[in-house]
C-alpha cells in the first residue's frame, strides 16, 4: 500500500481519502515512512514533525467521519518551504540567524493550507533567505537532486522540489523571486508555478525582495499544481500588494488542457549560445508538440529581456539589504557577543557577521551600495527603468500572442559545488525566469523530457499576462498530456529508484 | 566640552539676521497604529501594544491605516497645502534598537501634502510661515538608557526598549526657511509652534501634548551678517519639548552662533540637543558623519492616490479653524487684540467660550479665567485647562454673583473650595455657608455693635457726612468675614443713624 500511495498524485490521494478508500492518517504515515527511508540521502527537510502531521491527519479523518464538507485537498500531505512562518514549527529561512526561531503567527499561506485540510509534514530546505539557485546556500547543508544525488535540486525552493521528486510529499509550497519555483521544478522534472505577483499572499513569507517574492505550488502534475494554487491563493487584506480579484480558474484550465487556435510566441532572446544542446532539443520538441495540438507558434522578440538579469541583481539585492536589516539579534534569533561590555551596535554587527552566509552578505552589500546616495540613480533608478521596459516588452508581445514560451533554464541540474565559487554562473540559472518576476506576470515550468547528454530533466516555461494564470495551466496541461502519451507515463517514472 | 562665548541677544541681532526652519512631528490620535491594528493608548505597560507587524517580525507586512491618512490630509488642508494626486511611502534605512525593522516607513521625495502656509501674529504683526511639506511616517519605539551620565545610549549600563510607540502614525510638518523676522525670530518660532498646536487641536486629529511627546519640534537656526545674501550654516536643535523651549532654543542658538562667528569661527552643521534645565543647546552628532538613509520606495505598500472627492469631503468636514474663530470671538466679545492674544496664550479661549456657552456673560467668564484662575494656575505651575474646575463651574459661580447670592470675595472662596475638591460651586456654598447676609435682623445686630465700637465715625454720619458710612460698612464686612451684603449694610447704617 505504502509504495503505491506515495506515487499517487495529490488529486488521486484526495479522491481515495474522500471516498474512504484510504484515511488521511494512512496517507500521511506512508509519506512519513518514505521520508524516513530516503531523507538521509535527499536532505529535503530542515524539520519534520511526524506527530503534528499525524495529528492534523487525524483531525481531517474525524471531520470527514463527522460528515463535514472538506476541501478538495483535505488530508493530502504537503512539504512547506521554511520561508513561511508556522506557529507550531520552527521557521529559519535556512539561516543560522533564525535557527530555532518559533514564529508567534502563521503566514497566510500556512493558514490557508491548514484551512484546506492539507497536512504539513515539515519545513523544506532552501537557499538562505531564498538567495540562490541550488540550495547550496542553506546554513544547514545542501539538498540533493533525487535524479542524481550529486546534482543540485535547483533553488531556492530546492528542498521542496527534492521532496516532491523523491515522493516524500505529493505537493510542496515554494516562493519565486527570480525563478526559485520554476527552476527547481525544471531540474527535478516537476511542475512549478509562479502565480501573478499579488495573486498569492506574502504575509508571513520571510521577505527576500518584496516587489518580486511570489508564493506558488510545486507538484508532479499540472492539475495538482492548480489544486494547490487554488487552495492558498486569493486576496489577503494583510498584504497591501495582494490583488483584490478572484483567483483565475486554474483548476478548470488544468482539466481543460487544450491549445487549439492558441497563439504561442517563442522568445527569440532565449536560446542559442550558453544553452545546453539537450535543453534546446527538448524545447524544440515541445514547440512541435504545441503545433501538433493546433497552436499557432511564432517567434517574438522581447529586446529588453537581455537586461533582465542585471536589473534583477540591482533591484533584488537593494530590497534585500533593507528587508534583512531587522535581523540584528535584538528581538529574536541569534545574538552574538552580548557579554555586557559590548554596545548594541557591536552586538548587531557581530550577530550579522556570524548569522548570515556569504551569498546573503554579498547581496546585502550589493544592495546597500546600489541604494547609496550618489549611486541610487545610476543603479536602483536605472534598474527600475529597465523593469518598466521589460513589462512593456511583455505587453507588446501579448498583443501578438496568448502565451510566451522558452526553456525554463539554460542547462539541466549542475553538480553540487560546481558553481559554488562562481556567482555569475549561478545567477545565469535564472536567466529565462527573471523577466516574469520583474513584470509580475504568471509563468509555469512543466517537464518536457530528458536532455540527451545527461538524462536529466528539462523544463518548458510558459508565460501569460498578469492575472491570466489559468492560461499557463491550460497550455501546460495540454503539453503534459501529449508528452506523457509519448513517454508512456510521467517523466518522473524515468528517475532512478532511490 | 568647549567653552562658548555668548553674544548678548540685542547685540547679536544688531549684526546678524537669523533664518529659521522648524520641523514638527505630531502623533495622530488614531485608535490603531499606522500599519497594524494595535492600540495606541499613551502610558500602557511597556510592550503590551505590539504585534508581529509593529515588532517587525520576519514575514510581517504593513497595511495603511485609512484614518491616519484622513488625519494628515486634514492637517494639510488646514495648513493650506495642496494634496498630491499620487505619492508613495519610502523606507528610511538606519540601524537603531528602537526601530523594529531597522528602517522607518516614511515619505521621501513624494510627500502627501505640499506648499502651504500658516499665518502667525507677533506683537500685532502678521508673519506668513510657508510650509514646504507635510508627510506621513511611523513612530519608533522608545529607548530607556539606564546608567551612565548622559541618559543617552553611549555610556549607558543597559538599555530597555518599549515598542508600544513603534508604528504610531506620525505626521511631519516642515516649514520653508523663515526669513526677515529679525529680533522677533524666537517669538515667531514660538508663535508658529503655538498656532500649529492650536490648529491641529482644532482639527481634532491629535491631542498635541508636547509634554507627552505627541508634538515634538526640531528647530533649525542659522545666522548671516546683516545685508548678506547668502545664508549661514544651520544647526538643528532636537528635543525641544515645550513652546517656551522653542523660543529659548532659538534665542540661545542666535547668541551662541553669533559668538562663534564673532570669533571668526565657523558654525558646524550638526544636530544639537536642547537642555531644558539650562536653556542651552549641546552638540550632538555632526551632519558630516551623518548617515546615508538609502531611501527607496516602500515595496510592501501600494502608492497612495487620494481621490479628489475624498479630499473635498475632508475639506468640508474641517471645523472652524483658530484664526477664523479668533476673528469671530473678537467680534462677539468685543475684546481688543492684546487681550485676545493674552487669552490665546493662556490657553483660555476654549474655556471662556465654553463658559459663555454655559450661560455666563463673556466679560464675567473672561474675568474669572484670566484673573483669578490664571493666577492660581501660575502659582501651581499648571496649565489653566488642567485646573480641576470646569467651564460649567465658572458659569455657575458667575450666575451666583449675578443673582447676588454671593459677591466677588465669596466667589473666590467658592473657587478655593472647588479647587480643593470640595464639590460643585453649590456644594461649596452650602458646606462653607457662603451666603451674602442681607437679612435685617442678622445684619442689624452686627451694625449695632459696629456703631457702638466706632462712636466718632457714627457721629460724623449723624452730622450729615454720609460718606463716612463707608468705614462702618467695611467694619461690618470684616465682622461678617465678607458675607454681608455691602449695599444693604450701608442702607441700614444710614437708616439707623439719620432717621
Amino acid at each position: 500500500m505504502s509504495a503505491d500511495i506515495i506515487k499517487k498524485s495529490a488529486a488521486e490521494l484526495a479522491g481515495l481519502i474522500s471516498s474512504g478508500e484510504a484515511s488521511a492518517v494512512e496517507v500521511t504515515q506512508a509519506h512519513l515512512d518514505r521520508i524516513a527511508a530516503v531523507e538521509d540521502s535527499v536532505k529535503a527537510f530542515t524539520h519534520v514533525d511526524p506527530e503534528t502531521a499525524l495529528a492534523q491527519a487525524r483531525t481531517v479523518d474525524e471531520r470527514r467521519a463527522a460528515g463535514e464538507a472538506l476541501g478538495p485537498l483535505a488530508g493530502v500531505p504537503i512539504a512547506h518551504k521554511d520561508v513561511f512562518t508556522t506557529i507550531d514549527m520552527p521557521t529559519t529561512a535556512s539561516s543560522k540567524i533564525l535557527e530555532g526561531w518559533r514564529p508567534p503567527y502563521d503566514a497566510t499561506v500556512t493558514r490557508r493550507l491548514r484551512e484546506a485540510g492539507l497536512v504539513i509534514l515539515g519545513k523544506t530546505n532552501m537557499d538562505e533567505f531564498a538567495m540562490g539557485s541550488s540550495t547550496e546556500n542553506s546554513a544547514f547543508g545542501p539538498t540533493h537532486n533525487p535524479w542524481d544525488l550529486n546534482k543540485i535540486p535547483g533553488g531556492s525552493s530546492g528542498g521542496s522540489s527534492a521532496a516532491v521528486a523523491a515522493y516524500e510529499a505529493p505537493l510542496a509550497t515554494g516562493t519565486d523571486t527570480g525563478g526559485s519555483i520554476r527552476q527547481p521544478a525544471a531540474v527535478t522534472g516537476l511542475v512549478g508555478m509562479k502565480p501573478t505577483y499579488g495573486g498569492s499572499s506574502r504575509y508571513g513569507l520571510i521577505a527576500f525582495a518584496s516587489s518580486l517574492d511570489t508564493p506558488g505550488p510545486l507538484a508532479r502534475t499540472v492539475l495538482d499544481a492548480a489544486l494547490l494554487h487554488e487552495a492558498f491563493s486569493g486576496h489577503d487584506p494583510m498584504d497591501s500588494t495582494s490583488i483584490d480579484q478572484p483567483v483565475p480558474p486554474v483548476v478548470e484550465a488544468a482539466r481543460r488542457a487544450e491549445v487549439g487556435g492558441l497563439r504561442v510566441g517563442v522568445v527569440k532572446e532565449f536560446g542559442g549560445e550558453g544553452y545546453q544542446p539537450g535543453v534546446l532539443a527538448r524545447f524544440h520538441e515541445a514547440v512541435e508538440v504545441l503545433e501538433s495540438l493546433g497552436a499557432k507558434v511564432v517567434e517574438v522578440s522581447c529586446p529588453h529581456f537581455t537586461y533582465a538579469l542585471p536589473a534583477y541583481y540591482l533591484i533584488a539585492p537593494s530590497e534585500c539589504s533593507s528587508n534583512l536589516a531587522r535581523f540584528d539579534g535584538m528581538r529574536y534569533g541569534l545574538r552574538v557577543g552580548d557579554d555586557e561590555t559590548r554596545s548594541a551596535e557591536e552586538v548587531m554587527a557581530l550577530t550579522r557577521a556570524e548569522g548570515f552566509g556569504p551569498e546573503v552578505k554579498r547581496r546585502i552589500m550589493l544592495g546597500t551600495y546600489a541604494l547609496s546616495s550618489g549611486y541610487y540613480d545610476a543603479y536602483y533608478g536605472k534598474a527600475q527603468q529597465v523593469r518598466t521596459l521589460i513589462a512593456r516588452d511583455f505587453d507588446a508581445a501579448f498583443e501578438q500572442v496568448d502565451v510566451l514560451i522558452s526553456p525554463t533554464t539554460p542547462t539541466t541540474a549542475f553538480a553540487i559545488g560546481e558553481r559554488a565559487d562562481d556567482p555569475m554562473a549561478m545567477y545565469l540559472a535564472d536567466l529565462c525566469t527573471i523577466p516574469s518576476n520583474l513584470a509580475g506576470n504568471a509563468a509555469i515550468s512543466v517537464p518536457c523530457g530528458l536532455a540527451d547528454e545527461d538524462s536529466l530533466p528539462v523544463g518548458l516555461q510558459i508565460m501569460a499576462p498578469v492575472l491570466a494564470d489559468d492560461r499557463v495551466y491550460r497550455v501546460g496541461a495540454a503539453v503534459e498530456r501529449a508528452l506523457q502519451d509519448r513517454w508512456g507515463g510521467p517523466l518522473l517514472a524515468k528517475a532512478p529508484e532511490l | 566640552m568647549s567653552t562658548e562665548t555668548l553674544v548678548p541677544y540685542d547685540e547679536a541681532l544688531a549684526r546678524y539676521e537669523p533664518v529659521l526652519g522648524i520641523e514638527t512631528h505630531i502623533e495622530l490620535g488614531t485608535k490603531t497604529k499606522m500599519f497594524c491594528g494595535c492600540a495606541t493608548e499613551f502610558g500602557a505597560e511597556p510592550n503590551t501594544q505590539v504585534c508581529p507587524v509593529c515588532l517587525g517580525m520576519p514575514g510581517a507586512l504593513p497595511v495603511t491605516n485609512r484614518s491616519a491618512i484622513e488625519g494628515i490630509i486634514k492637517i494639510g488642508l488646514a495648513l493650506n497645502c495642496s494634496i498630491v494626486e499620487w505619492c508613495r511611502f519610502a523606507r528610511k534605512n538606519y540601524f537603531y534598537p528602537d526601530m523594529p525593522k531597522n528602517f522607518q516607513i516614511s515619505q521621501y521625495d513624494e510627500p502627501l501634502c505640499v506648499d502651504g502656509y500658516l499665518d502667525v501674529e507677533v506683537d500685532g504683526e502678521t508673519y506668513r510661515v510657508e510650509i514646504e511639506r507635510v508627510h506621513m511616517e511611523e513612530d519608533t519605539g522608545k529607548s530607556l538608557h539606564v546608567g551612565g551620565a548622559t541618559g543617552r545610549i553611549h555610556g549607558a549600563d543597559f538599555s530597555l526598549v518599549d515598542y508600544n510607540r513603534a508604528g504610531i502614525p506620525l505626521v511631519e510638518i516642515v516649514t520653508k526657511p523663515i526669513v526677515a523676522t529679525g529680533d522677533k525670530a524666537p517669538l515667531v518660532a514660538r508663535a508658529y509652534a503655538t498656532e500649529l498646536r492650536e490648529l491641529v487641536r482644532a482639527v481634532g486629529v491629535s491631542d498635541v501634548r508636547m509634554e507627552q511627546g505627541s508634538m515634538r519640534c526640531d528647530v533649525n537656526v542659522s545666522l548671516m551678517p546683516k545685508g548678506a545674501s547668502e545664508w549661514g550654516t544651520r544647526t538643528e536643535t532636537k528635543n525641544v519639548n515645550s513652546l517656551r523651549s522653542v523660543e529659548r532654543a532659538v534665542r540661545f542658538e542666535i547668541e551662541r552662533q553669533a559668538g562663534v562667528l564673532d570669533a571668526g569661527g565657523k558654525v558646524i552643521q550638526e544636530t544639537r540637543h536642547f537642555q531644558e534645565g539650562t536653556g542651552t543647546t549641546t552638540s550632538g552628532r555632526s551632519k558630516e558623519e551623518a548617515q546615508d538613509y538609502r531611501y527607496f520606495p516602500e515595496p510592501d505598500l501600494v502608492p497612495m492616490a487620494p481621490s479628489r472627492e475624498w479630499v473635498e469631503q475632508l475639506r468640508a468636514s474641517l471645523p472652524e479653524l483658530p484664526a477664523a474663530r479668533r476673528r469671530r470671538v473678537q467680534g462677539e466679545w468685543g475684546v481688543a487684540d492684546k487681550e485676545l492674544q493674552d487669552i490665546v496664550n493662556a490657553g483660555a479661549l476654549d474655556l471662556i467660550e465654553e463658559t459663555v456657552r454655559a450661560g455666563a456673560e463673556p466679560a464675567a467668564a473672561r474675568k474669572w479665567w484670566m484673573n483669578e484662575l490664571s493666577r492660581r494656575a501660575t502659582e501651581q505651575g499648571a496649565e489653566l485647562a488642567s485646573l480641576p474646575v470646569t467651564p460649567a463651574d465658572v458659569a455657575r459661580v458667575s450666575a451666583l454673583v449675578a443673582e447676588g447670592s454671593i459677591n466677588d470675595k465669596l466667589a473666590r472662596q467658592v473657587f478655593d473650595g472647588v479647587l480643593a475638591g470640595e464639590g460643585t460651586p453649590d456644594e461649596v456654598v452650602e458646606k462653607r455657608g457662603l451666603k451674602v447676609v442681607s437679612d435685617e435682623g442678622q445684619l442689624g445686630s452686627v451694625i449695632d455693635e459696629v456703631i457702638a465700637a466706632n462712636p466718632d465715625i457714627a457721629d460724623k454720619v449723624r452730622g450729615g457726612k454720609v460718606a463716612a458710612a463707608g468705614a462702618l460698612v467695611g467694619a461690618v464686612m470684616k465682622a461678617t468675614r465678607g458675607q454681608a451684603d455691602a449695599g444693604r449694610a450701608r442702607e441700614l447704617i444710614i437708616e439707623k443713624l439719620t432717621s
